[in-house]
Protein backbone atom coordinates (compact mmCIF):
# COMPACT_ATOMS: atom_id res chain seq x y z
CA UNK A 1 0.00 0.00 0.00
CA UNK A 2 1.47 3.43 -0.89
CA UNK A 3 1.15 6.72 1.30
CA UNK A 4 -1.91 7.84 -1.01
CA UNK A 5 -3.29 4.24 -1.80
CA UNK A 6 -6.73 3.48 0.24
CA UNK A 7 -9.28 0.84 -0.29
CA UNK A 8 -12.71 0.55 -1.56
CA UNK A 9 -15.10 -2.24 -1.30
CA UNK A 10 -11.80 -4.78 -1.54
CA UNK A 11 -9.91 -2.72 -4.58
CA UNK A 12 -7.19 -0.93 -3.84
CA UNK A 13 -6.98 2.55 -5.54
CA UNK A 14 -3.50 4.33 -5.82
CA UNK A 15 -5.23 7.41 -4.00
CA UNK A 16 -8.07 8.43 -2.86
CA UNK A 17 -8.99 11.07 -6.02
CA UNK A 18 -12.21 9.91 -8.65
CA UNK A 19 -13.74 11.95 -11.08
CA UNK A 20 -17.28 12.34 -10.45
CA UNK A 21 -19.85 10.98 -12.92
CA UNK A 22 -21.61 13.54 -15.40
CA UNK A 23 -17.92 15.76 -15.04
CA UNK A 24 -15.85 13.45 -17.02
CA UNK A 25 -17.51 11.62 -19.66
CA UNK A 26 -16.60 8.27 -20.62
CA UNK A 27 -12.99 9.25 -19.60
CA UNK A 28 -11.33 9.89 -22.87
CA UNK A 29 -11.84 13.37 -23.18
CA UNK A 30 -9.71 13.42 -20.58
CA UNK A 31 -7.12 10.93 -22.08
CA UNK A 32 -6.25 13.14 -24.77
CA UNK A 33 -4.80 16.00 -21.87
CA UNK A 34 -2.78 13.48 -19.91
CA UNK A 35 -2.19 9.95 -18.82
CA UNK A 36 -5.73 9.51 -16.90
CA UNK A 37 -4.49 6.26 -15.15
CA UNK A 38 -2.87 8.52 -12.39
CA UNK A 39 -6.41 9.02 -11.13
CA UNK A 40 -7.61 6.42 -8.06
CA UNK A 41 -10.14 5.96 -10.59
CA UNK A 42 -13.30 7.82 -12.09
CA UNK A 43 -17.54 6.89 -12.09
CA UNK A 44 -18.62 7.39 -15.83
CA UNK A 45 -21.35 9.18 -17.09
CA UNK A 46 -24.50 8.71 -15.81
CA UNK A 47 -26.10 5.31 -17.93
CA UNK A 48 -29.24 4.33 -18.69
CA UNK A 49 -31.38 1.63 -20.16
CA UNK A 50 -32.49 3.17 -23.40
CA UNK A 51 -30.58 6.16 -24.82
CA UNK A 52 -31.59 9.57 -23.53
CA UNK A 53 -30.88 12.76 -25.03
CA UNK A 54 -31.40 14.89 -21.65
CA UNK A 55 -33.19 18.27 -21.05
CA UNK A 56 -33.50 20.73 -24.05
CA UNK A 57 -31.22 23.83 -23.47
CA UNK A 58 -30.34 26.09 -21.74
CA UNK A 59 -28.95 23.28 -19.51
CA UNK A 60 -26.05 24.98 -17.51
CA UNK A 61 -26.46 28.24 -15.60
CA UNK A 62 -23.61 30.15 -13.25
CA UNK A 63 -23.82 30.65 -9.72
CA UNK A 64 -21.77 32.26 -6.60
CA UNK A 65 -19.14 29.59 -6.42
CA UNK A 66 -20.32 27.64 -8.74
CA UNK A 67 -23.34 26.43 -11.03
CA UNK A 68 -25.97 24.35 -11.79
CA UNK A 69 -27.54 21.86 -14.77
CA UNK A 70 -29.93 20.10 -15.69
CA UNK A 71 -28.08 17.64 -17.75
CA UNK A 72 -30.96 15.25 -17.51
CA UNK A 73 -28.42 12.61 -17.94
CA UNK A 74 -28.04 12.25 -21.57
CA UNK A 75 -26.39 9.11 -22.61
CA UNK A 76 -26.27 6.46 -25.44
CA UNK A 77 -27.80 3.92 -23.20
CA UNK A 78 -25.99 0.80 -21.82
CA UNK A 79 -25.75 -1.37 -25.08
CA UNK A 80 -24.03 1.18 -26.62
CA UNK A 81 -21.81 2.28 -23.27
CA UNK A 82 -21.05 -1.81 -23.37
CA UNK A 83 -20.24 -1.97 -27.28
CA UNK A 84 -18.77 1.56 -28.06
CA UNK A 85 -17.53 3.04 -25.18
CA UNK A 86 -15.81 0.87 -23.01
CA UNK A 87 -13.77 -1.28 -25.57
CA UNK A 88 -12.52 2.97 -26.07
CA UNK A 89 -11.97 3.12 -23.14
CA UNK A 90 -9.89 -0.20 -21.95
CA UNK A 91 -7.48 1.71 -24.46
CA UNK A 92 -6.40 4.30 -22.45
CA UNK A 93 -7.64 3.15 -18.82
CA UNK A 94 -6.30 -0.45 -17.18
CA UNK A 95 -7.82 0.00 -13.98
CA UNK A 96 -11.36 -0.52 -12.63
CA UNK A 97 -13.90 1.92 -13.83
CA UNK A 98 -16.68 2.66 -11.73
CA UNK A 99 -19.84 2.29 -13.66
CA UNK A 100 -22.59 4.99 -12.84
CA UNK A 101 -26.37 3.50 -13.27
CA UNK A 102 -29.61 5.74 -13.20
CA UNK A 103 -33.16 4.43 -14.13
CA UNK A 104 -36.42 5.05 -13.80
CA UNK A 105 -37.83 1.94 -12.23
CA UNK A 106 -36.28 -0.84 -9.81
CA UNK A 107 -36.93 -3.33 -12.88
CA UNK A 108 -34.28 -0.61 -15.26
CA UNK A 109 -31.97 -0.20 -12.48
CA UNK A 110 -31.27 -3.74 -11.87
CA UNK A 111 -31.33 -4.60 -15.60
CA UNK A 112 -28.67 -2.15 -16.21
CA UNK A 113 -26.70 -3.42 -13.44
CA UNK A 114 -27.08 -6.99 -15.03
CA UNK A 115 -25.60 -6.21 -17.92
CA UNK A 116 -22.83 -4.20 -16.30
CA UNK A 117 -21.87 -6.92 -14.11
CA UNK A 118 -20.11 -8.84 -17.02
CA UNK A 119 -17.81 -6.09 -17.64
CA UNK A 120 -14.37 -6.76 -16.40
CA UNK A 121 -13.05 -3.15 -16.70
CA UNK A 122 -15.84 -2.18 -14.43
CA UNK A 123 -14.90 -2.20 -10.62
CA UNK A 124 -17.36 -1.13 -8.45
CA UNK A 125 -21.61 -0.27 -9.48
CA UNK A 126 -22.43 3.15 -8.58
CA UNK A 127 -26.45 3.62 -8.88
CA UNK A 128 -27.36 6.79 -8.56
CA UNK A 129 -30.88 7.34 -6.77
CA UNK A 130 -30.60 11.21 -6.26
CA UNK A 131 -30.31 12.63 -10.15
CA UNK A 132 -32.73 15.84 -9.63
CA UNK A 133 -33.34 16.54 -13.46
CA UNK A 134 -35.21 14.20 -14.61
CA UNK A 135 -38.82 13.38 -13.98
CA UNK A 136 -40.35 9.77 -12.52
CA UNK A 137 -37.26 8.55 -11.86
CA UNK A 138 -33.95 9.80 -10.45
CA UNK A 139 -34.33 11.17 -7.08
CA UNK A 140 -37.55 10.21 -6.29
CA UNK A 141 -35.81 6.67 -5.28
CA UNK A 142 -33.28 8.73 -2.80
CA UNK A 143 -35.34 10.35 -0.72
CA UNK A 144 -37.26 7.49 0.77
CA UNK A 145 -35.43 4.71 2.00
CA UNK A 146 -37.88 2.46 1.65
CA UNK A 147 -37.57 2.97 -1.96
CA UNK A 148 -33.38 3.44 -1.69
CA UNK A 149 -33.85 0.10 0.16
CA UNK A 150 -35.53 -1.91 -2.49
CA UNK A 151 -33.34 -0.10 -5.10
CA UNK A 152 -29.97 -1.81 -3.72
CA UNK A 153 -31.82 -5.32 -3.02
CA UNK A 154 -32.86 -5.03 -6.89
CA UNK A 155 -29.46 -4.36 -7.69
CA UNK A 156 -27.37 -6.51 -5.02
CA UNK A 157 -29.35 -9.34 -6.37
CA UNK A 158 -28.15 -9.21 -10.00
CA UNK A 159 -24.40 -8.21 -9.42
CA UNK A 160 -21.10 -9.57 -7.41
CA UNK A 161 -19.07 -5.89 -7.77
CA UNK A 162 -18.94 -3.56 -4.68
CA UNK A 163 -22.50 -1.54 -5.32
CA UNK A 164 -22.60 2.06 -3.98
CA UNK A 165 -25.46 4.20 -3.79
CA UNK A 166 -25.36 7.95 -4.78
CA UNK A 167 -27.17 9.69 -2.18
CA UNK A 168 -29.48 13.04 -2.48
CA UNK A 169 -28.70 16.07 -0.28
CA UNK A 170 -32.25 17.10 -0.80
CA UNK A 171 -33.99 15.56 2.01
CA UNK A 172 -34.89 16.07 5.43
CA UNK A 173 -32.76 13.07 6.98
CA UNK A 174 -29.69 11.65 4.83
CA UNK A 175 -28.78 9.56 7.80
CA UNK A 176 -31.63 7.67 7.54
CA UNK A 177 -31.63 7.16 3.82
CA UNK A 178 -27.59 5.44 4.38
CA UNK A 179 -28.83 3.08 6.76
CA UNK A 180 -31.53 2.26 4.69
CA UNK A 181 -28.98 1.34 1.90
CA UNK A 182 -26.39 0.06 3.96
CA UNK A 183 -29.32 -2.30 5.65
CA UNK A 184 -30.45 -3.59 2.76
CA UNK A 185 -26.62 -4.74 1.43
CA UNK A 186 -25.01 -1.49 -0.30
CA UNK A 187 -21.14 -2.07 0.34
CA UNK A 188 -20.51 1.89 0.33
CA UNK A 189 -22.68 5.69 -0.21
CA UNK A 190 -21.32 8.25 -2.14
CA UNK A 191 -22.74 11.66 -1.01
CA UNK A 192 -23.41 14.73 -2.24
CA UNK A 193 -24.85 14.66 -5.41
CA UNK A 194 -26.34 18.42 -6.44
CA UNK A 195 -28.56 20.38 -4.26
CA UNK A 196 -31.63 21.40 -6.18
CA UNK A 197 -31.54 25.27 -7.32
CA UNK A 198 -32.60 27.57 -9.46
CA UNK A 199 -31.77 31.09 -11.44
CA UNK A 200 -33.73 33.41 -13.18
CA UNK A 201 -33.09 35.62 -16.26
CA UNK A 202 -33.08 39.12 -14.72
CA UNK A 203 -33.93 40.85 -18.30
CA UNK A 204 -37.25 38.13 -18.53
CA UNK A 205 -37.87 37.24 -15.40
CA UNK A 206 -37.97 33.28 -16.83
CA UNK A 207 -35.81 30.61 -15.02
CA UNK A 208 -32.55 30.52 -17.12
CA UNK A 209 -33.03 26.42 -16.99
CA UNK A 210 -35.32 24.96 -19.67
CA UNK A 211 -35.68 22.53 -16.62
CA UNK A 212 -36.81 26.01 -14.66
CA UNK A 213 -34.64 23.60 -11.55
CA UNK A 214 -31.41 22.70 -11.84
CA UNK A 215 -28.81 20.94 -9.33
CA UNK A 216 -26.29 23.31 -7.90
CA UNK A 217 -22.64 22.21 -7.41
CA UNK A 218 -19.00 23.82 -6.84
CA UNK A 219 -17.37 25.10 -3.63
CA UNK A 220 -20.71 26.69 -2.55
CA UNK A 221 -21.88 23.37 -1.68
CA UNK A 222 -18.73 21.79 0.40
CA UNK A 223 -19.67 22.66 3.46
CA UNK A 224 -22.82 21.22 3.27
CA UNK A 225 -21.24 17.84 1.88
CA UNK A 226 -18.75 18.12 4.57
CA UNK A 227 -21.49 18.22 7.34
CA UNK A 228 -23.71 15.14 5.42
CA UNK A 229 -20.40 13.22 4.80
CA UNK A 230 -19.91 13.40 8.65
CA UNK A 231 -22.94 12.61 9.85
CA UNK A 232 -23.39 9.46 8.08
CA UNK A 233 -19.94 8.45 8.33
CA UNK A 234 -21.01 8.23 12.06
CA UNK A 235 -23.94 6.15 11.59
CA UNK A 236 -22.44 3.58 8.75
CA UNK A 237 -20.48 1.14 9.15
CA UNK A 238 -19.79 0.53 5.03
CA UNK A 239 -17.23 2.99 3.53
CA UNK A 240 -18.46 6.44 2.41
CA UNK A 241 -17.33 8.42 -0.62
CA UNK A 242 -17.25 12.33 -0.21
CA UNK A 243 -18.25 14.78 -2.85
CA UNK A 244 -19.48 17.93 -3.39
CA UNK A 245 -17.39 21.41 -3.97
CA UNK A 246 -14.06 19.62 -3.75
CA UNK A 247 -11.68 21.19 -5.15
CA UNK A 248 -7.93 21.31 -3.89
CA UNK A 249 -5.66 18.78 -2.35
CA UNK A 250 -6.84 20.58 1.21
CA UNK A 251 -10.56 19.62 0.33
CA UNK A 252 -10.00 16.29 -0.18
CA UNK A 253 -7.64 15.55 3.30
CA UNK A 254 -10.75 17.90 4.82
CA UNK A 255 -13.30 15.40 3.26
CA UNK A 256 -11.34 12.20 4.39
CA UNK A 257 -10.91 13.62 7.85
CA UNK A 258 -15.39 14.35 7.79
CA UNK A 259 -15.21 10.95 7.66
CA UNK A 260 -14.53 9.95 3.42
CA UNK A 261 -13.10 6.78 2.75
CA UNK A 262 -12.35 8.47 -1.34
CA UNK A 263 -12.91 11.75 -2.63
CA UNK A 264 -14.62 12.61 -5.70
CA UNK A 265 -14.38 15.66 -7.76
CA UNK A 266 -16.99 17.00 -9.76
CA UNK A 267 -17.63 20.85 -10.89
CA UNK A 268 -13.80 21.18 -10.88
CA UNK A 269 -13.01 19.32 -13.59
CA UNK A 270 -15.81 21.41 -15.95
CA UNK A 271 -13.48 24.62 -15.11
CA UNK A 272 -9.87 22.94 -14.64
CA UNK A 273 -9.72 19.49 -16.70
CA UNK A 274 -5.95 19.18 -15.34
CA UNK A 275 -7.60 19.27 -11.66
CA UNK A 276 -7.56 15.43 -10.56
CA UNK A 277 -4.05 14.78 -11.90
CA UNK A 278 -2.70 18.03 -10.13
CA UNK A 279 -4.52 17.28 -6.64
CA UNK A 280 -2.94 13.91 -6.95
CA UNK A 281 0.74 15.61 -7.80
CA UNK A 282 -0.29 17.80 -4.22
CA UNK A 283 -1.54 15.47 -2.03
CA UNK A 284 1.93 14.32 -0.59
CA UNK A 285 3.03 18.15 -0.32
CA UNK A 286 -0.09 18.57 1.45
CA UNK A 287 0.25 15.95 4.09
CA UNK A 288 3.26 16.63 4.85
CA UNK A 289 2.01 19.96 5.62
CA UNK A 290 -0.24 18.95 8.14
CA UNK A 291 2.05 15.73 9.56
CA UNK A 292 -0.20 13.35 7.95
CA UNK A 293 2.11 9.78 6.91
CA UNK A 294 -0.59 8.41 5.30
CA UNK A 295 -3.44 9.07 3.57
CA UNK A 296 -5.63 6.05 4.95
CA UNK A 297 -4.80 7.34 8.56
CA UNK A 298 -7.58 10.27 8.44
CA UNK A 299 -10.81 9.20 9.74
CA UNK A 300 -12.42 7.69 6.93
CA UNK A 301 -9.36 5.72 5.52
CA UNK A 302 -8.96 4.18 8.80
CA UNK A 303 -12.19 2.86 8.58
CA UNK B 1 -5.94 19.57 -29.68
CA UNK B 2 -6.75 21.42 -26.45
CA UNK B 3 -4.32 23.53 -24.09
CA UNK B 4 -4.54 25.72 -21.18
CA UNK B 5 -1.95 28.36 -20.50
CA UNK B 6 -1.93 32.01 -19.06
CA UNK B 7 -2.25 34.27 -21.90
CA UNK B 8 -1.60 38.43 -21.32
CA UNK B 9 -4.32 41.14 -22.18
CA UNK B 10 -2.36 42.76 -24.74
CA UNK B 11 -5.72 45.18 -25.82
CA UNK B 12 -8.87 46.22 -25.52
CA UNK B 13 -10.09 48.19 -27.64
CA UNK B 14 -13.86 49.56 -28.06
CA UNK B 15 -15.17 49.17 -31.61
CA UNK B 16 -18.77 50.24 -30.77
CA UNK B 17 -21.06 51.27 -28.04
CA UNK B 18 -21.43 47.57 -27.02
CA UNK B 19 -18.96 45.54 -28.78
CA UNK B 20 -14.86 45.51 -27.74
CA UNK B 21 -12.03 43.97 -28.95
CA UNK B 22 -9.84 41.82 -27.08
CA UNK B 23 -5.97 40.46 -27.90
CA UNK B 24 -3.96 38.30 -25.86
CA UNK B 25 -0.68 36.98 -26.01
CA UNK B 26 0.79 33.53 -25.15
CA UNK B 27 1.15 30.13 -26.91
CA UNK B 28 -1.43 29.85 -29.15
CA UNK B 29 -0.43 26.17 -30.96
CA UNK B 30 -3.49 25.09 -30.33
CA UNK B 31 -5.79 27.46 -31.77
CA UNK B 32 -5.94 25.98 -35.35
CA UNK B 33 -9.08 26.41 -37.95
CA UNK B 34 -11.31 29.56 -38.19
CA UNK B 35 -14.20 28.68 -36.49
CA UNK B 36 -12.87 27.41 -32.90
CA UNK B 37 -13.52 29.19 -29.76
CA UNK B 38 -11.57 29.79 -26.62
CA UNK B 39 -12.91 29.46 -22.62
CA UNK B 40 -11.18 32.58 -20.68
CA UNK B 41 -11.31 32.38 -16.37
CA UNK B 42 -12.96 35.54 -15.39
CA UNK B 43 -11.83 36.23 -11.42
CA UNK B 44 -14.73 35.73 -9.49
CA UNK B 45 -16.75 33.68 -12.25
CA UNK B 46 -17.09 30.31 -11.57
CA UNK B 47 -17.95 28.98 -15.46
CA UNK B 48 -15.59 30.17 -18.33
CA UNK B 49 -16.79 32.54 -20.81
CA UNK B 50 -16.78 31.41 -24.35
CA UNK B 51 -15.65 33.75 -27.62
CA UNK B 52 -14.33 32.47 -30.71
CA UNK B 53 -11.75 33.12 -32.29
CA UNK B 54 -11.71 36.14 -34.68
CA UNK B 55 -7.76 36.54 -35.57
CA UNK B 56 -4.60 34.93 -34.66
CA UNK B 57 -0.77 35.33 -35.39
CA UNK B 58 1.97 33.83 -34.38
CA UNK B 59 1.79 34.19 -30.67
CA UNK B 60 -1.77 36.28 -30.50
CA UNK B 61 -5.38 35.75 -31.01
CA UNK B 62 -8.37 38.45 -30.92
CA UNK B 63 -11.95 38.11 -30.04
CA UNK B 64 -14.77 40.25 -30.48
CA UNK B 65 -17.10 40.63 -27.99
CA UNK B 66 -20.62 42.49 -26.77
CA UNK B 67 -21.04 43.59 -23.42
CA UNK B 68 -24.01 41.42 -22.63
CA UNK B 69 -23.99 40.26 -19.19
CA UNK B 70 -21.44 39.94 -15.83
CA UNK B 71 -18.64 38.49 -17.76
CA UNK B 72 -18.50 40.62 -20.75
CA UNK B 73 -19.38 43.57 -18.28
CA UNK B 74 -16.26 42.29 -15.83
CA UNK B 75 -14.10 41.37 -19.53
CA UNK B 76 -14.28 45.37 -20.65
CA UNK B 77 -12.96 46.80 -17.61
CA UNK B 78 -9.61 44.72 -17.84
CA UNK B 79 -6.54 46.55 -18.06
CA UNK B 80 -3.79 45.68 -20.66
CA UNK B 81 -1.36 43.68 -18.65
CA UNK B 82 -4.20 41.42 -17.10
CA UNK B 83 -3.37 37.38 -16.95
CA UNK B 84 -6.01 35.42 -17.62
CA UNK B 85 -6.39 31.50 -17.87
CA UNK B 86 -7.39 30.67 -21.21
CA UNK B 87 -8.24 27.15 -22.70
CA UNK B 88 -7.72 26.90 -26.13
CA UNK B 89 -8.19 25.04 -29.16
CA UNK B 90 -11.58 24.66 -28.68
CA UNK B 91 -14.39 22.99 -30.93
CA UNK B 92 -14.41 21.39 -34.79
CA UNK B 93 -13.75 24.83 -36.83
CA UNK B 94 -15.18 25.67 -40.19
CA UNK B 95 -14.71 23.07 -43.11
CA UNK B 96 -12.63 25.59 -46.14
CA UNK B 97 -13.38 23.50 -49.00
CA UNK B 98 -16.86 22.74 -47.97
CA UNK B 99 -18.48 25.76 -49.77
CA UNK B 100 -17.15 26.48 -53.45
CA UNK B 101 -14.91 29.07 -54.64
CA UNK B 102 -16.99 32.02 -54.43
CA UNK B 103 -18.52 31.70 -50.39
CA UNK B 104 -20.70 34.12 -48.82
CA UNK B 105 -19.42 35.34 -45.58
CA UNK B 106 -22.74 36.10 -43.69
CA UNK B 107 -22.35 37.42 -40.38
CA UNK B 108 -24.59 39.12 -37.69
CA UNK B 109 -23.61 41.11 -35.01
CA UNK B 110 -20.38 39.69 -32.93
CA UNK B 111 -21.35 36.85 -35.27
CA UNK B 112 -18.64 38.71 -37.90
CA UNK B 113 -16.04 37.81 -35.50
CA UNK B 114 -14.52 34.08 -36.64
CA UNK B 115 -15.48 34.89 -40.41
CA UNK B 116 -12.99 37.34 -40.16
CA UNK B 117 -9.83 34.78 -39.52
CA UNK B 118 -12.39 32.48 -42.12
CA UNK B 119 -11.76 35.50 -44.48
CA UNK B 120 -8.05 34.94 -44.40
CA UNK B 121 -7.65 31.59 -44.42
CA UNK B 122 -10.21 31.15 -47.42
CA UNK B 123 -8.07 33.46 -49.31
CA UNK B 124 -4.44 31.60 -48.60
CA UNK B 125 -6.31 28.54 -49.53
CA UNK B 126 -7.33 30.39 -53.10
CA UNK B 127 -10.89 30.25 -52.67
CA UNK B 128 -12.84 34.28 -53.02
CA UNK B 129 -14.99 35.24 -50.14
CA UNK B 130 -17.60 38.20 -50.01
CA UNK B 131 -18.27 39.21 -46.63
CA UNK B 132 -21.75 40.36 -46.24
CA UNK B 133 -21.86 41.93 -42.16
CA UNK B 134 -25.06 42.87 -41.06
CA UNK B 135 -25.80 45.25 -38.04
CA UNK B 136 -29.10 47.19 -36.47
CA UNK B 137 -27.21 50.95 -37.37
CA UNK B 138 -24.54 52.63 -38.57
CA UNK B 139 -23.08 53.40 -35.30
CA UNK B 140 -23.40 49.51 -34.49
CA UNK B 141 -20.67 48.84 -37.68
CA UNK B 142 -17.44 47.38 -36.41
CA UNK B 143 -14.84 45.58 -38.65
CA UNK B 144 -16.37 46.45 -42.02
CA UNK B 145 -13.10 48.33 -42.90
CA UNK B 146 -10.85 45.27 -41.63
CA UNK B 147 -12.88 42.86 -43.71
CA UNK B 148 -12.31 45.66 -46.90
CA UNK B 149 -8.63 45.62 -45.97
CA UNK B 150 -8.18 42.10 -46.68
CA UNK B 151 -9.10 43.44 -50.63
CA UNK B 152 -12.47 41.45 -50.00
CA UNK B 153 -16.18 42.91 -51.17
CA UNK B 154 -17.69 43.62 -48.15
CA UNK B 155 -21.53 44.41 -48.45
CA UNK B 156 -22.70 46.33 -44.98
CA UNK B 157 -26.41 45.86 -44.28
CA UNK B 158 -28.30 47.96 -41.22
CA UNK B 159 -32.11 47.23 -40.42
CA UNK B 160 -32.26 50.99 -40.26
CA UNK B 161 -30.34 52.24 -43.22
CA UNK B 162 -28.23 54.33 -41.91
CA UNK B 163 -24.87 52.48 -43.57
CA UNK B 164 -24.85 50.41 -46.62
CA UNK B 165 -28.00 48.46 -47.98
CA UNK B 166 -31.47 48.96 -45.23
CA UNK B 167 -32.63 45.79 -43.95
CA UNK B 168 -31.51 42.47 -43.45
CA UNK B 169 -28.40 40.36 -44.51
CA UNK B 170 -30.84 38.20 -46.94
CA UNK B 171 -32.35 41.14 -48.17
CA UNK B 172 -28.37 41.15 -50.14
CA UNK B 173 -28.03 37.90 -51.14
CA UNK B 174 -29.10 38.42 -55.04
CA UNK B 175 -25.79 38.17 -56.54
CA UNK B 176 -24.12 34.86 -57.17
CA UNK B 177 -22.46 32.15 -54.95
CA UNK B 178 -21.10 29.43 -54.33
CA UNK B 179 -22.30 28.57 -50.63
CA UNK B 180 -22.12 30.55 -47.16
CA UNK B 181 -20.35 30.42 -43.74
CA UNK B 182 -22.75 32.20 -41.33
CA UNK B 183 -22.84 33.20 -37.75
CA UNK B 184 -25.24 35.74 -35.81
CA UNK B 185 -28.19 35.44 -34.10
CA UNK B 186 -30.44 32.42 -34.28
CA UNK B 187 -33.53 34.10 -36.33
CA UNK B 188 -30.49 35.30 -39.14
CA UNK B 189 -29.15 31.91 -39.39
CA UNK B 190 -32.47 30.29 -40.13
CA UNK B 191 -33.65 33.16 -42.27
CA UNK B 192 -30.01 32.59 -44.43
CA UNK B 193 -31.20 28.78 -44.58
CA UNK B 194 -34.51 29.49 -45.75
CA UNK B 195 -33.24 32.06 -48.79
CA UNK B 196 -30.59 29.99 -49.75
CA UNK B 197 -30.73 26.52 -51.05
CA UNK B 198 -26.37 26.78 -51.32
CA UNK B 199 -24.12 24.42 -49.23
CA UNK B 200 -23.57 26.31 -45.85
CA UNK B 201 -22.07 26.33 -42.46
CA UNK B 202 -23.63 27.57 -39.54
CA UNK B 203 -21.19 28.07 -36.27
CA UNK B 204 -23.80 28.28 -33.41
CA UNK B 205 -24.12 29.98 -30.61
CA UNK B 206 -25.30 27.86 -26.94
CA UNK B 207 -24.74 28.72 -23.20
CA UNK B 208 -22.06 26.19 -22.11
CA UNK B 209 -20.49 24.20 -19.50
CA UNK B 210 -16.95 23.34 -19.95
CA UNK B 211 -16.44 23.96 -23.29
CA UNK B 212 -14.47 20.49 -24.14
CA UNK B 213 -17.43 17.83 -24.60
CA UNK B 214 -17.54 16.86 -20.68
CA UNK B 215 -21.03 17.77 -19.14
CA UNK B 216 -23.20 17.66 -22.13
CA UNK B 217 -25.03 21.20 -21.13
CA UNK B 218 -24.41 22.28 -24.60
CA UNK B 219 -25.55 19.23 -26.82
CA UNK B 220 -28.62 19.97 -29.26
CA UNK B 221 -30.52 17.60 -31.22
CA UNK B 222 -29.38 17.47 -35.35
CA UNK B 223 -30.52 15.29 -38.04
CA UNK B 224 -27.38 13.19 -37.28
CA UNK B 225 -28.17 12.49 -33.79
CA UNK B 226 -26.87 14.63 -30.56
CA UNK B 227 -24.50 16.98 -30.93
CA UNK B 228 -22.50 18.69 -28.46
CA UNK B 229 -21.91 22.18 -29.75
CA UNK B 230 -18.17 22.37 -27.85
CA UNK B 231 -17.21 19.46 -29.18
CA UNK B 232 -18.57 18.47 -32.18
CA UNK B 233 -19.77 21.88 -33.09
CA UNK B 234 -19.49 25.05 -32.84
CA UNK B 235 -19.88 24.70 -36.98
CA UNK B 236 -22.52 22.49 -38.19
CA UNK B 237 -23.59 21.55 -41.51
CA UNK B 238 -26.89 23.61 -42.80
CA UNK B 239 -28.36 20.16 -43.48
CA UNK B 240 -27.67 19.57 -39.80
CA UNK B 241 -29.63 21.53 -38.19
CA UNK B 242 -33.38 21.05 -36.66
CA UNK B 243 -34.98 24.65 -36.23
CA UNK B 244 -36.72 24.75 -33.43
CA UNK B 245 -40.00 26.78 -33.77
Amino acid sequence: MGRLSVDLCGIELDNPVIPASGTFGYGYEFAELYDINCLGTFSFKGTTLEPRYGNPLPRIAEAKAGMLNAVGLQNPGVEAVIRDELPRLAKCFHKKVIANVSGFSIEEYAEVCRLLDNEPLVGWLEVNISCPNVHGGGMSFGTDPKAAAAVTRAVKAVTTKPVILKLSPNVTDIVSIARACEDAGADAVSLINTLLGMRFDLKTGKPILANNTGGLSGPAVFPIALRMVWQVSQAVKIPVIGLGGVSSADDVIEMMMAGATAVQIGAANLIDPFICRDIIRELPARMDHYGIAKISDLKGGSR
Amino acid sequence: MMKQGVFELAENTVLTGKVSSLRLTGDVSAIEIPGQFVQIQLDGLFLRRPFSVCDRDDNSFTVLYETAGTGTELLRTLPTGTELDVLTGLGNGFDLYRCGDTPLLIGGGTGISPLYWLAKELLKSGVSPKALLGFNTADDVFYADEFEALGIETLITTADGSRGIKGLVIDAMDKPYSGFYACGPEAMLRAVCEASSKPGQISLDRRMGCGFGACMGCTVMTWNGPKRICKEGPVLDREEIIWED
